[in-house]
């Protein structure tokens, strides 16, 4: 038996603890541009307008809270399966103070109109400088430590891990191409048509590389974990891997279906979506299978419930996304409110409930105690599971409605309804979409409750585990 | 051998992922904008366009409105304005592109032939008040852009993006605000290629066809839905005349309105119908907004 490993959880805290500011800030952002869109008078001019105020959510979601939480657990997940401490803990902590001077600076500038516009990369070039180097520091130091690892065999999760550092290192630099005018502002490299192929391949990517993978290996590391038993089956997870990283790539076009992108283009992304539903089917039932049929845990084991309800709503979202990759469907949702209920059944019901799971069970290990209350846990599960339902049933309801008011023609070919007739139609979703968002943030407010007073009564060693 | 070398899996994983990524991202610069997408009336932007597009781009406009006309007949009908659905070639100046992905607002690819006035007061009123005009619009109040333009860099916009501009082009952006040059983009887009304008024909047509709607009954149900949809953000709900003149109980003869309507007073704000509405339509709005009452 070798001496037990001390693994190097300081930064894991950092970044846990910042990434749940964020993502608050995120969700309260949120909440205001909804409001904006049912009672405009809530734009503050300038600063607070919602086209300004839009991106700092989408930022502050995905990279605040997203990114953030993925390099705390990363961290976390890399060295229990290697056996091996963090490569350089110094590293890790620098990392954390640019990551959060630049997710502030991001949120300052996107406030001051400095916008790019180009979704999920609206950051100028100075800025996208620095969170390319976060990247890269983060990703040297998770791969120095695989490659010292002490644990000769990868597991599953690594493999996510490792493809999400390479996938969003090649993503992020292309994408960001430009030539600077000045320090706030840059043209982007490509042009017209060009320059919204390159957007889409990135931004379906960002979906692909900082959405999925991501959660899959926080998902893949923590399932069996927290219910004891070990992954279904690690080839089906080799085989959904290698499957899911290779078709993504093909599918960006399908943001752009009817658009003047070149037609085989588009033919191309329609079919590879589809396709994508195998590994990501695959990914789904080896989870539901790694349960062992120990369906009673949904009752008794709080963590299941979060990782498990996840896991559902990546099934459903892999389904509903396809679906929306077919020309006549995207003809008819493209561009309405179905999108964000989409948009949101993932980032909230996936992507923030694996979260969830993996900082609680994380946040008790690394503090060598147990969860303040499970109660408070359970509520806090409710609260955003309602939060979330209300928020994508009543957008995908929207959606449907307004996209086909706008389709509407009259025998003549003219048009049943004006654009505003569309608009008044959708207006009560607008409303209750943003009371969704209250509910969310009050169960988001439990969870943080109760993880600072994990913390709190929590015993700091760093003692090695399992 | 893979599940052991970290450094084989990353290459590999690379690989992997660069497959997808050069058939459909990488190859197809090769003839995406290129001279089959080309279109001659094509023009880059003037300086004061490029600061509104710019200020277009600070507002985050994009976060509302698209600006793609799919080639769906709807999307045509409805935000062609006349013109057709979008084409590649149209796009070749635009670094970057501004499409967007929501409509939360309706899409401005063509604004530009919907509110031909070179004035600009429609757009004027609209941005520093856009209840004003659309009573239900959830569009923020952008009066603040009521600002003077700062040009600092207006030239050196035009070299980096390669765009010819006069003296003259620079001197016109003296003592412009924020405003006009946004004006001027919205004004710019989608005007490029010519809209093929059947005003003439029908217009002279008009003298000799005689309206085949004269009675209240026949038209009230579809020229009242029309009049709403194109004409009361300008000439109020009611007819009463707002950035346009009233129009309730208009003395002037069916032939002479149905001129106006299709095709349009341009230097002073009135659109040009003929693209959007056709012949029954128009003649629908005649007898609709001559009458005095309600
Ligand atoms: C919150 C979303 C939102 C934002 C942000 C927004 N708009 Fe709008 N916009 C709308 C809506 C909704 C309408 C339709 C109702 C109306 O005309 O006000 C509209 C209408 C318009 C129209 C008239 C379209 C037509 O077909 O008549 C123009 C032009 C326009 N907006 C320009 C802009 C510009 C320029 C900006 C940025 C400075 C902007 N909008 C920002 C929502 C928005
Ligand atoms: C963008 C604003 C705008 C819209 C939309 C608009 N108009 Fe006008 N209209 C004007 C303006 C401005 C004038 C005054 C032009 C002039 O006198 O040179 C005008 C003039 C007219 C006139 C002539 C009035 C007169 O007696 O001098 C008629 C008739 C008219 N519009 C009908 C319509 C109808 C019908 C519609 C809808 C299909 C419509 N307009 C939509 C702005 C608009
Ligand atoms: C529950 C609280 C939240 C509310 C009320 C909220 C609200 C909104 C609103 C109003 C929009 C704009 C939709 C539109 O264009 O019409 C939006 C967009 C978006 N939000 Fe949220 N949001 C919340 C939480 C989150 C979280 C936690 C994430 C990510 C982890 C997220 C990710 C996004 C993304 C990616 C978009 C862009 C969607 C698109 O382009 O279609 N949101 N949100
Ligand atoms: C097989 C998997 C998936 C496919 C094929 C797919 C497909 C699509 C399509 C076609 C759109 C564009 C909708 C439109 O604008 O008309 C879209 C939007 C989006 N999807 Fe998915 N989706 C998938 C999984 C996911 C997952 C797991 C997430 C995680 C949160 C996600 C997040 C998003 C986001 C954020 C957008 C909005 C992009 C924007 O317009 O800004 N998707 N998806």
């Amino acid at each position: 038996m070798n001496a037990p490993t001390r693994y190097v959880d300081d930064s894991v805290k950092g970044f846990i603890a910042w990434s749940m500011v964020w993502g608050t800030i995120a969700v309260v952002v949120g909440i205001l541009i909804s409001l904006q869109l049912a009672w405009p008078q809530l734009n503050y001019a300038p600063y607070l307008t919602y086209g300004r105020l839009r991106p700092i959510h989408t930022n502050a979601a995905i990279f605040g809270w997203g990114v953030g939480s993925f390099i705390a657990l990363f961290f976390y997940i890399t060295q229990r399966l290697t056996k091996t401490p963090l490569w350089s803990p110094k590293l890790a902590r620098v990392t954390l103070w640019i990551f959060n001077v630049a997710i502030a600076s991001a949120a300052v500038t996107l406030a001051m109109g400095i916008n790019r516009t180009k979704e999920y990369a609206e950051l100028e070039w100075p800025l996208a400088i620095v969170v390319a180097i976060i990247w890269v520091l983060f990703s040297v130091n998770v791969f120095m430590t695989i490659l010292k690892r002490k644990e000769e065999q990868m597991y599953i999760s690594l493999w996510y891990i490792m493809a999400t550092l390479v996938g969003v290192t090649v993503l992020y630099v292309i994408n960001n191409l430009g030539v600077p005018l000045h320090l706030f502002k840059s043209y982007s490299a490509f042009s017209g048509t060009n320059d919204a192929n390159v957007q889409w391949w990135y931004g379906h990517n960002a979906v692909a590389m900082v959405l999925t993978t991501p959660p899959l290996a926080i998902f893949y590391y923590f399932l069996p974990k927290v219910t004891n038993n070990p992954i279904f089956s690690h080839r089906m997870g080799i085989i959904a891997f290698w499957s899911l990283i290779f078709m993504y790539l093909w599918t960006g076009a399908h943001h752009l279906l009817w658009t003047p992108i070149p037609d085989w283009i588009q033919t191309v992304a329609m079919a590879f979506s589809i396709m994508l539903i195998a590994p990501s089917w695959g990914a789904v039932m080896n989870g539901y299978l790694t349960m062992g049929g120990k369906w009673e845990q949904m009752k008794t084991n709080y963590l299941v419930k979060f990782l498990i309800c996840g896991i559902t709503f990546y099934g459903l979202q892999t389904l509903q996304g396809p679906m929306q990759a077919i020309r006549t469907f995207s003809a008819f949702i493209h561009y309405t409110d179905w999108v964000p209920g989409h948009v949101h059944m993932g980032a909230l019901g996936w992507v923030s409930m694996v979260l969830f799971a993996a900082i609680y069970y994380a946040t008790t290990k690394m503090n060598n105690t147990e969860i303040y209350s499970i109660p408070l846990a359970n509520a806090h599960f409710w609260l955003v599971l309602i939060g979330q339902l209300i928020y994508s049933i009543t957008m995908w309801i929207a959606g449907v409605q307004q996209g086909s008011m706008l389709l509407a023609t009259n025998p003549d070919g003219s048009l049943h309804y004006s654009f505003m007739e569309t608009m008044i139609a959708i207006m009560p979703y607008y409303k209750i979409r943003a009371i969704s968002g209250f509910i969310y943030l009050a169960g988001l407010s439990l969870f943080i409750f109760n993880i600072y007073k994990t913390f709190q009564k929590g015993t700091d060693s760093p003692v090695a585990e399992a | 051998m893979l599940e052991k070398n970290p450094v084989i899996f990353i290459i590999l994983a690379f690989v992997v992922i660069m497959v997808g990524t050069t058939i459909t991202m990488i190859a197809p610069f090769k003839w995406i904008n290129g001279p089959g997408d080309r279109i001659a009336e094509v023009k880059p932007y003037t300086p004061l366009q490029q600061e509104g597009r710019d200020l277009y781009m600070r507002e985050g406009c994009n976060n509302c409105h698209s600006q793609t006309v799919r080639t769906l007949a709807a999307d045509v009908e409805r935000y062609g304005y006349g013109g057709t659905y979008s084409k590649s070639g149209e796009f070749v100046y635009d670094r970057p592109h501004l499409w967007g992905s929501r409509r939360t607002g309706p899409d401005l690819a063509r604004i530009g032939l919907k509110y031909p006035d070179s004035k600009g007061a429609w757009h004027k009123k609209h941005l520093e008040n856009p209840q004003s005009v659309v009573p239900a619009s959830n569009m923020p109040s952008y009066a603040f852009l009521n600002a003077p333009l700062d040009t600092t860099y207006s030239e050196r916009k035009m070299k980096l993006l390669d765009f010819p501009y006069s003296q003259a082009d620079l001197d016109d952006l003296k003592g412009k605000s924020e405003m006009d040059a946004i004006i001027a983009y919205m004004r710019k887009l989608g005007t490029d290629i010519p809209v093929k304008k059947a005003a003439a024909v029908t217009s002279a047509s008009a003298a000799v066809v005689k309206n085949p709607f004269t009675t209240l009954v026949a038209v009230e149900r579809d020229a009242e839905g029309t009049y709403k949809q194109h004409c009361a953000s300008c000439h109020g709900e009611k007819r009463e005349g707002t950035l346009g003149p009233a129009l309730k109980g208009s003395v002037r003869s069916d032939a002479e309105l149905f001129k106006i309507i299709s095709g349009g007073i341009d230097v002073n704000g009135m659109p040009s119908f003929s693209g959007t509405l056709d012949d029954q339509n128009i003649w629908k709005l005649v007898t609709y907004i001559k009458l005095d009452t309600k």
